[in-house]
């Protein structure tokens, strides 16, 4: 079975500038990660490796330094690791991103399975499965918290507003996964220093992909940040109840009866 | 290649895609059906709904009161259960048809499952999680307001030249209209065309959701637990209030990844947004990853015993201290409050 899994890196909460004349994020400088789902992502992949055998390839759209993530999804267990890096796809919203996407998954080849996580936490739109999905004309399931294969058909657990459902597809199709799905390893020392030491991460540029096209990046992009903006939080003053907590209690409970909300 | 260039000549209608359970459609889509009339008058153009489903006649006269001027409506049993592929073919195919200015989608998990397929397919941009929508004035184009990453940042985004220009909007955040069964529109019924790709997923089976109760998004109160209640036991303590005030129980990141709630009652950002008439939060501190999702409840009450915490920013009634001993004490006065009202009617 060949597995896609697809990862991104993104800043720690909190270590983040953006551009103000652009409007987009500004990720370098910023302390990178793998995106949490994307973990449960890699697990995912693992464990379907575990029980039916296969390849992993991991890959990720990003700077240079994304390289990191890639070498956290190896040092974790997948077999090989590739990073789409150009400076055209900087600022791509996720349309552009996942066009980008499909033409490296198109590169690496025949796959049955991608998988991605449910969202990022920087961007959380949860759009680029999806429309990476459509790119490459492969049926999609998001929200994922069950992966089992049968032969070639993959049956998904989907969890959506109104509860489960069971769904059944063959391959190659694309899911998405929410973190309940399991619980990512920890991989251990030895893993990390061979991930670093040992191991190589096959960096891409577009030339690399055969495009010279402009529907990458910033260009390539419908959409476009207008501006960005802080947005101080205020209302009316605050009462503050004060003394002793049955007190406050008692003056809390009167003032809601008071406004008929108790 | 990616799909053709549709920069379409203006101007099309607002669409807006229904949502709906066994003919019950989502709160979020007659929210949108509202918050699309002001887009609507801006640019001049009508309102259209697109509703897809099996014996959905009913529904699409209701959505007429609801505010829609047209109704698309693909009535079809193959169109039964939601399918990402079958109605990303339905509402594709329509859109290229009637070139629609705009497409609003609820952010819901069917929502953000489906729009970014059409998305794609259409070629055009789809901004996620929106929580504002305006027209801007001089340009007529939809300026979608999303919460930015993490601390107080707003972005506002525009998809200027390609059609329709999409947007998911997070239930709760539009006011819910007044409904007029008086009011008149014209229901175009439209035939489903699928290709053999669109039927690639089956359903083998849907369980409903053991969640009873009010949705957050509809609940009049809500009592909140944040990461000052701190364990389990002052967990409870919160669920217990909530209770006695007839309220919803939510909860911001911490309780959720702790376990001692499921994810569907997580308010903020990455939960749900919610408009209640009380919100109590109960050692919340109000930082933007949570407040995003409750800044439009009526009364806001926050619990905190650190007086610098955000939320006593834009609470209504503050108190300072340990939720596990205000709490208990707002418990023990609910109960000694509701007795008194039990006796007095007793005599």
């Amino acid at each position: 079975m060949e597995i896609i899994v697809c990862i991104k890196q993104v800043p720690e909460a909190g270590d983040i500038g953006w551009d103000p004349d652009t409007g987009t994020l500004l990720r370098e400088g910023a302390s990178g990660v793998v995106n949490r789902h994307d973990k449960h992502a890699i697990e995912a992949a693992l464990q379907l490796r575990e029980a039916h055998g296969g390849t992993i390839t991991a890959l990720s759209m990003g700077p240079p330094q994304a390289d990191e993530a890639l070498r956290e999804a190896l040092s974790m267990g997948v077999d090989k690791a590739v990073l789409l890096s150009d400076r055209r796809c900087a600022g791509a919203d996720t349309l552009a991103t996942s066009y980008a996407l499909s033409l490296a998954v198109k590169k690496i080849g025949r796959f049955d399975i991608i998988l991605c996580g449910k969202e990022t936490s920087d961007g959380m739109t949860a759009q680029v499965g999806p429309q990476l999905a459509e790119f490459l004309n492969t049926p999609q399931v998001t929200c994922a918290t069950e992966i089992s294969i049968r032969g070639h058909s993959v049956r998904i657990t989907q969890k959506l507003e109104g509860g489960l459902r069971i769904l059944e597809t063959r391959f190659p199709a694309l899911i998405t996964v929410e973190r309940q799905i399991n619980q990512p390893r920890i991989p251990p020392m030895d893993s990390i220093m061979e991930a670093y030491r040992d191991r190589e991460v096959q960096a891409w540029s577009l030339e690399d992909l055969g495009e010279r096209g402009d529907h990458f990046g910033l260009k390539g992009s419908p959409t476009k940040t207008k501006r960005v903006y802080t947005k101080e939080v205020t209302r009316g003053m605050v009462t503050i109840l004060q003394g002793e907590p049955d007190e406050v209690a008692r003056d809390l409970i009167r003032a809601l009866q008071q406004k008929g909300l108790c | 290649m990616m799909a053709s260039s549709n920069t379409m000549a203006r101007c099309g209608d607002i669409w807006v895609f229904i949502e709906h359970r066994d003919g019950n459609p989502a709160r979020v889509s007659l929210e949108l059906l509202g918050a699309g009339r002001r887009l609507a008058d801006a640019i001049n153009v009508d309102i259209t709904a697109i509703l897809i489903g099996e014996s959905v006649s009913e529904l699409a006269k209701e959505l007429i009161y609801w505010g829609a001027d047209t109704v698309i409506v693909a009535d079809d049993p193959i169109a039964g259960a939601y399918s990402t592929e079958v109605y990303t073919r339905i509402i594709a195919d329509q859109a290229l048809k009637r070139m629609p200015e705009v497409l609003l989608i609820g952010a819901t998990e069917i929502g953000r499952d489906l729009a970014p397929r059409i998305a794609a397919r259409l070629n055009t941009g789809c901004t996620a999680d929106c929580t504002e929508l305006d027209i801007d004035e001089e340009t007529g184009v939809l300026v979608a307001t999303k919460p930015y990453f993490g601390r107080n940042l707003m972005a506002d985004i525009i998809c200027p030249l390609k059609r329709p220009q999409m947007v998911t909007v997070r239930p709760g955040v539009m006011e819910l209209k007044d409904r007029y069964s008086d009011r008149r529109g014209e229901l175009i019924y439209v035939d489903v065309d699928l290709r053999e790709e669109d039927t690639r997923i089956t359903v083998i089976d849907s369980i409903p959701s053991s969640y009873g109760g009010v949705p957050l998004e509809e609940a009049d109160k809500v009592v909140c637990a944040g990461i000052g209640v701190g364990n389990r036991e002052g967990f409870e303590l919160i669920r217990e209030l909530a209770e006695l005030l007839g309220a919803q129980l939510g909860a911001t990141s911490l309780p959720v990844d702790e376990e001692w709630i499921s994810e569907d009652h997580k308010i903020g950002q990455t939960g749900k947004t919610i408009r209640p008439k009380l919100y109590i939060g109960c050692g919340v501190s109000g930082a933007i990853q949570h407040s995003a999702g409750m800044i439009n409840s009526e009364l806001v009450v926050a619990i905190n015993n650190d007086p610098r915490a955000e939320i006593f920013q834009f609470a209504d009634y503050g108190i300072i201290g340990d939720v596990n001993e205000i709490v208990p004490a707002l418990i023990r006065q609910l109960k000694i409050a509701r007795e008194a009202v039990g006796s007095d009617a007793a005599i």
